[in-house]
């Protein structure tokens, strides 16, 4: 068999299929509505919450502190994170403040800084995982995460728990509007996601199960 | 495949129709479905807008369907994904076997993909000692069983949690008998997570692939499509060709019809758009990236205008939970990958009206699939003209084994009907034959087919015709 052939005979079948002469309608679609900065805020944390997000919408610089007594509350003991992250250097610094040392009850920080292939057994051994945001959207309620080579895909997926620190200027109105505003079609990353909450099946009578595969937990901080 | 040779479609209902516990599950759970629905949908009028909206892109998209196909490989290549085309699904399998076979695997970690069930791959690869494992939950229930999916959103939608309990107790080692969802699911994830992390290929299926910038997107409730795409070295993707959109901009009205219509969901919980292998200095991702294109009798689809409209499909399965036939037998019952209204409409076009045409009887042409279709299918009338076809070879017929099913005594009964309905004298007999012998016609024969299973028509004794002579009309 030969792709190169199977490509041709396909193609030429295509063409010949008449279908340019298909008739399109003029149909736009509607527009999520244009919300303000509070209302988007209100929106996600309202959309999010209800499939069992926790969401905290928290002052710009008292995040870290937020995490901590998250960190204490839920009993981590290994937080993966990326140092080089734009929000790396806080969490390390929040870590550190007052002299505090691991032994009061924070979970140990651990770098993803590796390749997969050679952290794979540390990766699937966490207790919970932090990332920034590039953004979110409010008429779904999503945040949005284009993965780096600082803040790698398998961070907000194999943790049990993942926490995505927002910042509530980069919530859009609708996915619509940010591809538009940040002109994805002018490049796209390898990987860009959004996600909703945590990780969910209902394939057993409807039953909502979190946590079958990815996260069970999820923690969006709102940095206002 | 086996299946198919032994597809007694009639028997296949009969039998669906006499287990009460499937029908209790499928009852509740197109309930649940059709109302998740229509809660995510409340504003009429906005949903017709979408649905509109999202008829004019996919329309669009075929209309330029080979030159989207051309520029989605030229982008993807760019981006470093590799592109490979198949006319027939044993060219895709064995596509897929090859780059297997280059990286040495034993083994595959699946996400959901219709594509890949209608390739029949779990089979294919088991011949060639490969071991497929499906990591959708309710793909992986029914796969532990040896069952293939019963709906194209909600696989196992036909088990109940008694039957999975006894499933996983049965074929998963040293696993005790619990009914309860929370621990069957933390069974799966615990047995899966092993096979995640070891597997060297992943395969998946494409909801929607974005020509403009070469991106492939899926959609997930569950993170196993994110584990299959991002954990191996190596990604593959399977999609039926007609799956291409032009720009990046049509990916939101159809995501939203897709989810709320699938799954009664604003928004699943991964929308995960993949748009190249890893790159320099990236942690993680396969290193490799195919993508199959399938055509499998699509090109041909396209080339009738009326029939090209089954392409529109996005597979959100809406048209199975609102659908009065598949309600009640579920989709086994129909013989083959696709079911329900969507089935009825494509697997005909795909294996010939002499394999697969009797699946377009089973409609009462209510409609409802088409007022729900999210882009806007006219399901019935397609089904309308696959059932002409059965009996005509006429000029405009295009499905394989047009008139397979004329036979001269149908033909001689048309041609009657006709006659009786043109001819005035012969009319006037036939009512009079009719109000006369009607009621006495044996439930036996050819009209036991129909008698069987409804009220035989009482006759009037005189037509409305004479009587409408005599006593002329009431007008009150
Ligand atoms: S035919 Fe329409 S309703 Fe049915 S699966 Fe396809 S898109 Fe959904």
């Amino acid at each position: 068999m030969n792709s190169q052939a199977s490509r041709e005979r396909i193609l030429a079948r295509l063409r010949s299929s008449g279908t340019e002469q298909t008739t399109v309608p003029v149909a736009p679609a509607p527009e999520a509505p244009s919300l303000d900065r509070e209302d988007k805020i209100a929106r996600m944390t309202e959309l999010m919450g209800a499939i069992r997000t926790e969401v905290h919408v928290v002052a710009a610089d008292d995040w870290p502190n937020k995490l901590k007594e998250l960190a204490r509350e839920k009993g981590w003991k290994r937080l993966l994170y990326g140092p080089d992250s734009p929000i790396g250097p806080d969490v390390e610094a929040a870590w550190t403040a007052g002299g505090e040392d691991h032994g009061d009850g924070l979970p140990k920080l651990i770098p993803y800084t590796e390749p997969v292939e050679r952290f794979k057994e540390n990766l699937f051994g966490m207790d919970a995982g932090i990332t920034s945001c590039r953004g979110g959207v409010a008429d779904t309620g999503a945040v949005v995460l284009w993965p780096t080579p600082e803040e790698p895909r398998l961070l907000s997926l194999v943790p049990p728990v993942h926490v995505a620190v927002l910042d509530a200027d980069t919530i859009h109105d609708s996915l619509a509007e940010m591809m538009a505003v940040e002109n994805w079609a002018g490049g796209m990353p390898t990987n860009a996601l959004l996600i909703s909450g945590p990780s969910k099946t209902a394939d057993i009578e409807f039953t909502l199960v979190f946590g079958v595969h990815g996260p069970k937990e999820m923690v969006v901080l709102i940095r206002k | 495949m086996e299946a198919e040779k032994t597809f007694d479609f009639e028997n296949n209902i009969e039998k669906a129709l006499r287990d009460d516990r499937l029908r209790k599950n499928l009852r509740n759970a197109m309930d649940i479905l059709v109302e998740k629905r229509r809660s995510v949908f409340p504003d009429r009028e906005h949903l017709e807008r979408l649905r509109a909206a999202g008829n004019a892109i996919k329309r669009r998209a075929l209309k330029q369907l080979p030159c989207l196909l051309e520029q989605l490989e030229a982008n993807c290549t760019k981006n470093g994904i590799q592109v490979h085309w198949a006319e027939d699904t044993a060219e895709a399998n064995g596509i897929v076997l090859d780059i297997l076979r280059r990286h040495d695997a034993k083994e595959v970690v699946k996400g959901k993909s219709m594509v890949s069930e209608e390739m029949h791959l779990n089979h294919f690869l088991q011949t060639h000692g490969i071991d497929a494992l499906e990591t959708d939950l309710g793909e992986f229930i029914i796969q532990l069983n040896h069952e293939t999916p019963s709906h194209i959103i909600v696989p196992a939608i036909h088990k109940n949690r008694d039957e999975v309990a006894a499933i996983f107790q049965e074929k998963i080692p040293d696993t005790p008998y619990t009914e309860n969802v929370e621990e069957l699911t933390a069974i799966a994830r615990r047995v899966l997570r092993e096979r995640f992390a070891r597997a060297k290929v992943g395969l998946s299926g494409v909801n929607f692939a974005i020509a403009e910038t070469g991106t492939l997107l899926l959609v997930e409730n569950e993170g196993n499509g994110r584990m299959c795409t991002t954990v191996p070295e190596v990604h593959v993707a399977v999609m039926g060709l007609e799956k291409v959109l032009e720009k990046l901009s049509d990916v939101p009205p159809l995501l939203r019809l897709l989810t709320g219509s699938a799954t009664g969901q604003l928004i699943t919980t991964y929308v995960n758009m993949i748009t190249s292998p890893r790159r320099q200095g990236e942690k993680d991702g396969p290193r490799e990236v195919h993508l199959i294109l399938l055509d499998n009798g699509r090109s041909h689809i396209l080339s009738d205008p009326e029939f090209r409209q089954t392409l529109l499909c996005i597979r959100c399965g809406t048209c199975l939970n609102h659908c009065p036939v598949y309600v009640r037998i579920g989709g086994h019952a129909y013989g083959h990958v696709y079911p329900g209204p969507i089935g009825k409409i494509l697997t005909p076009q795909m294996e010939g009206l002499r394999r697969a045409g009797v699946l377009a009887t089973a409609s009462s042409l209510c409609g409802a699939c088409a007022e729900v279709c999210p882009v806007q299918i006219p399901i019935p009338a397609l089904i309308r003209r696959l059932r002409r076809e059965s009996y005509d070879t006429g000029d405009g017929a295009t499905v394989a084994d047009a008139g397979y099913r004329s036979n001269l005594a149908e033909t001689l009964i048309w041609k009657g009907w006709e006659l009786a309905n043109t001819v005035p004298a012969l009319n006037r007999l036939g009512t009079r034959l009719a109000g006369a012998v009607g009621d006495k016609m044996p439930n036996r024969g050819p009209l036991k087919a129909w008698t069987r299973v409804r009220t035989a028509p009482k006759f009037a004794a005189k037509s409305l015709h004479d009587r409408v002579g005599k006593e002329g009309v009431k007008n009150e």
